[in-house]
């Protein structure tokens, strides 16, 4: 996996669900990492950040998280924490995102 | 500025400006007013000064930081018995907390009484609160 | 059990509703999410990695059937199927929306429960002995006590809104099965010379960042000055504990800051203040209403049970399981003729304290049927049958067995207290469960365990230490170290009335490192122990940390065995340990499920 660094995301959890979000093209909050909007510099992210903390009244927590994209342009986050908050507990592969086939496209919210 | 009491808002048009700790200290004032205090004062120093003070207003900086409580408290156990004013950043839901403690009146800006009208404060005045309280 | 009269009932649905009102001005813009996230915490509401969390109060770890019910209810109609008993022998549910908590909320009302305090910067749910009203050791109950505190805290006006969260532990025993060392307050149930009941008040104990043990702050408290007391410990922490930095904001930091001596000054005379005062509501309680709540803890109508009968030698004769179970899991009691039952929720290869909803029914079922309809859950993350008559234990056991809760195995190594860690909580910095099911499935031999006998091993995700790691006989503490996983053992730690916070032992493991650590510990307390009946911690008290942390890190260039193990400073052995991180990298990549969409 060919690793870009320092490649971001906004994610925050959806104030009504607490699901984990993340801010998409057009101010949209997505429960799919992959419709995430992909900022590589700093004034983008915090351009983003700014953007995401107009956001009170959907989401709880915004923040930056890192992720990496492989040859096939799939993100993947670089931290274990955000791959669990993205999965799901480690130890109930029958709880949360893992569990789910995920094909579905849901809006959150926005 | 309005003022909520257990009636409701009153936006108060005094502006007579309150004294502060250190001008009363300082024996450089009038109390009779009103005397603005932070949430960090002895109120052991005011003790000698309560009969002349006509408002004590304490400041609430946030309203995470509870000491206004403990010491509105104070400021009653000590005996006094005039005014006593929460003052800054204090949410509706802290009203009955505040007048358990001592205070007769809230004191808040206009863009939290935007935010939090009159009706939100009136919804909370009748709260029992305290289980220990009530029961007497 | 106290039952809720009538305005326990109005202050718990007031509470409802005003937390309905409060989510609605959250969602309206009312409220900012800055002024909200308080008043859902003291409601019990957190929002974790993956959800919101809600922490249901079980008071002082006591409840009965059909409370148990509910909860299981609570868990299939608005949560996974699940729940999860915690340290602070409280529930959590991980998966409620935030819509639907004020309806959780209110089918806890129904059965005489609630969220309040359970989170926050506020007096959290009072904890005691989960063997109270059982315990044959007991000097006094510190259940009405506890009760009293609870009535006292829950919506006290004056201390919603303190520098940091305030927990008080209470004991009746002189073994503390409390914890009240590690307690911002600790109270310990005694009498004086003359024969009066009263508290020993510790002040001051606490794990978390900078773990430490409580002080003794005043060594008689007359019982009927309780609340008194306790308001003006509480006054003075309010009005002078640190505000610039939460790690430095608990008591137990004021206490060590300005000195036991001047903050015992300070309590005195705001004490004299208070007891001067003509005695207020909030401070003093009427011997009616004192008399009140301790005749809901009234014994239960104990019958007269033989303490051996012939079904029972013979079901302990013929049945090894049932015999072994009897030996871990079953107590005695005040009670001739009745037992106290711990059933573990340390089944081997799940998380610790976790419990299905169908779990939860059996459980009360049993309960209804043998222990006087009451449970409790134990800060060891158990449940506790209080009342079971001995010759019903075959009976008990078997129904155990049929709901998969016959785990024989209460103060063994696979007994573990874990906190949920980074698999839910959004503070942790590496995972607990996963580190305590491979512990357990590797030491799952119940004649291994038996072997090993008494040990106490406890995990913290993170520095605020849920987990009680500081003190575990064995503790780990989970944290991040160059983007993986490391955990940090520490050795000979003590949650009893000899309380003692474990030393750390040397440099982290990683993840796959940690169960190969605690076996070559186990090799050495079996090889250094001076009869099996020499358990972990004694051995570890007798010759100190250098034999273990050898054990613990037999590949250094030998200077590790010399004994010099007293500052624990040791710099790790690059080579070794940067193989195992960068292969334990690996394996942690490996389990998490790959990215399909
Ligand atoms: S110890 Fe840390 S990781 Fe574990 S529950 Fe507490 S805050 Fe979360």
């Amino acid at each position: 996996m060919s690793k870009t660094p320092a490649l971001q995301v906004v994610t925050a959890n959806d104030l009504l669900s607490g699901d984990v979000v993340f801010l998409s093209s057009g101010g949209c909050w997505r429960r799919e990492l992959q419709h995430a909007t992909l900022v590589r510099t700093a004034g983008d992210a915090a351009f983003l950040m700014a953007q995401a903390e107009q956001h009170e009244a959907y989401v709880v927590g915004p923040y930056l998280a890192e992720v990496m994209q492989d040859d096939a342009g799939r993100l993947e986050p670089v931290h274990y924490r955000e791959r669990i908050r993205t999965l799901g507990p480690s130890n109930r592969p029958d709880l949360g995102r893992q569990a789910e086939g995920l094909a579905e496209v849901t809006h959150v919210s926005v | 500025m309005p003022i909520v009491t257990d009636s409701g808002f009153d936006f108060e048009t005094q502006a007579d400006a309150m004294l502060s700790l250190e001008a009363l200290l300082s024996g450089g004032g009038d109390p009779a007013s009103g005397l603005e205090v932070a949430n960090d004062t002895d109120p052991r120093d005011l003790v000698p000064h309560f009969d002349g003070i006509g408002l004590i207003a304490v400041t609430f900086p946030n309203f995470a930081d509870g000491r206004g409580f403990s010491l509105a408290r104070r400021l009653r156990a000590l005996g006094y018995e005039g005014r006593l004013r929460a003052k800054g950043h204090v949410i509706s839901d802290q009203y009955p907390m505040a007048r358990a403690c001592g205070f007769d009146e809230v004191e808040i800006d206009e863009a939290l009484a935007t935010r939090q009208p009159e009706e939100h404060w009136l919804a909370v005045t009748s709260l029992s609160g305290h289980a220990l309280r009530a029961r007497g | 059990m106290y039952r809720y009269d009538e305005f326990d009932d109005r202050f718990v649905r007031e509470r409802v509703a005003s937390f309905r009102s409060q989510v609605e001005r959250r969602l309206s813009g009312a409220l900012t999410e800055d002024e909200f996230k308080p008043l859902r915490l003291q409601n019990g509401l957190y929002l974790q990695l993956h959800a919101y969390m809600l922490r249901v109060a079980i008071p002082y770890g006591t409840l009965d059937a059909p409370q148990m019910r509910q909860l299981a209810m609570i868990a299939e109609r608005w949560d996974k199927g699940y729940g999860h008993f915690t340290t602070r022998q409280n529930i959590q549910f991980n998966w409620p929306t935030l819509q639907d908590v004020p309806a959780i909320l209110d089918a806890l009302a129904d059965v005489g429960m609630h969220a309040i305090q359970t989170s926050g910067n506020c007096i959290r749910n009072v904890t005691a002995d989960h063997f109270a009203g059982a315990a044959a050791d007991e000097i006094e109950d510190p259940r009405p006590t506890a009760e009293i505190l609870r009535q006292w805290s829950g919506g006290h006006p004056e201390f919603a809104f303190l520098p940091r969260k305030f927990k008080i532990a209470v004991t009746g025993s002189p073994n503390d099965r409390a914890v009240t060392k590690a307690h911002d307050i600790g109270l310990r149930m005694l009498r004086n010379a003359a024969g009066e009941p009263g508290y020993e008040v510790i002040v001051g104990g606490g794990l978390g960042r900078t773990p430490m043990i409580g002080k003794v702050i005043r060594e008689f408290l007359p019982k009927n000055d309780l609340l008194a007391y306790l308001e003006s410990v509480l006054r003075v922490y309010n009005l002078h504990g640190r505000r610039d930095n939460k790690y430095k904001a608990r008591i137990k930091i004021l206490v060590h800051e300005s000195k036991l001596e001047n903050i015992r000054a300070e309590v005195e005379a705001e004490f004299e203040r208070l007891m001067a005062e003509e005695a207020g509501p909030t401070h003093a309680l009427s011997a009616k209403e004192v008399a009140r709540i301790e005749a809901c803890f009234a014994p239960p109508a104990f019958d007269d049970a033989p303490d051996r009968a012939l079904d029972l030698d013979a079901a302990l004769a013929a049945d090894t399981d049932f015999r072994a179970w009897v030996k871990t899991n079953v107590t005695g009691h005040r009670q001739s003729g009745y037992r106290i039952v711990t059933v573990s929720l340390k089944l081997i290869g799940e998380a610790p304290g976790d419990a299905s909803a169908d779990q939860m029914r059996a459980l009360a079922d049993i309960a209804e049927r043998y222990s006087v309809n009451e449970l409790r859950v134990s800060h060891e993350q158990n449940i506790v049958l209080p009342h079971v008559r001995a010759v019903d234990l075959p009976e008990v056991f078997a129904c155990l067995q049929q709901a998969g809760l016959a785990t024989a195995n209460i103060g063994q190594i696979t007994d573990i207290i874990a906190c949920p860690g980074m698999d839910y909580c959004a503070l942790a910095t590496a995972r607990s469960i996963p580190v305590a099911q491979d512990i357990a499935n590797h030491f799952s031999s119940p004649a291994q365990a038996a072997e090993i006998g008494k040990l106490q091993i406890k995990i913290s995700g993170c520095i605020n230490a849920c987990g009680h790691h500081h003190v575990g006989h064995i503790g780990i503490l989970g944290l991040e170290k160059a983007g993986i996983e490391s955990y940090q053992i520490t050795l000979g730690g003590d949650a009893t009335e000899t309380t003692a916070i474990g030393e750390y032992a040397g440099p982290g493991f990683a993840y796959d490192d940690v169960v190969p650590a605690i076996q070559r510990l186990m090799d050495a307390y079996l090889a250094l122990r001076a009869n099996p009946d020499e358990i972990f911690l004694q051995v570890y008290r007798r010759l100190g940390a250098a034999p273990f942390k050898a054990a613990l890190y037999p590949a250094s260039n030998g200077s590790t065995g010399s004994g010099s193990g007293g500052s624990g400073k040791r710099p790790p052995e690059p080579k070794p340990h940067l193989i195992a991180s960068a292969q334990a990298h690996q394996a942690t990549q490996a389990q998490f499920v790959f990215y399909h969409f």
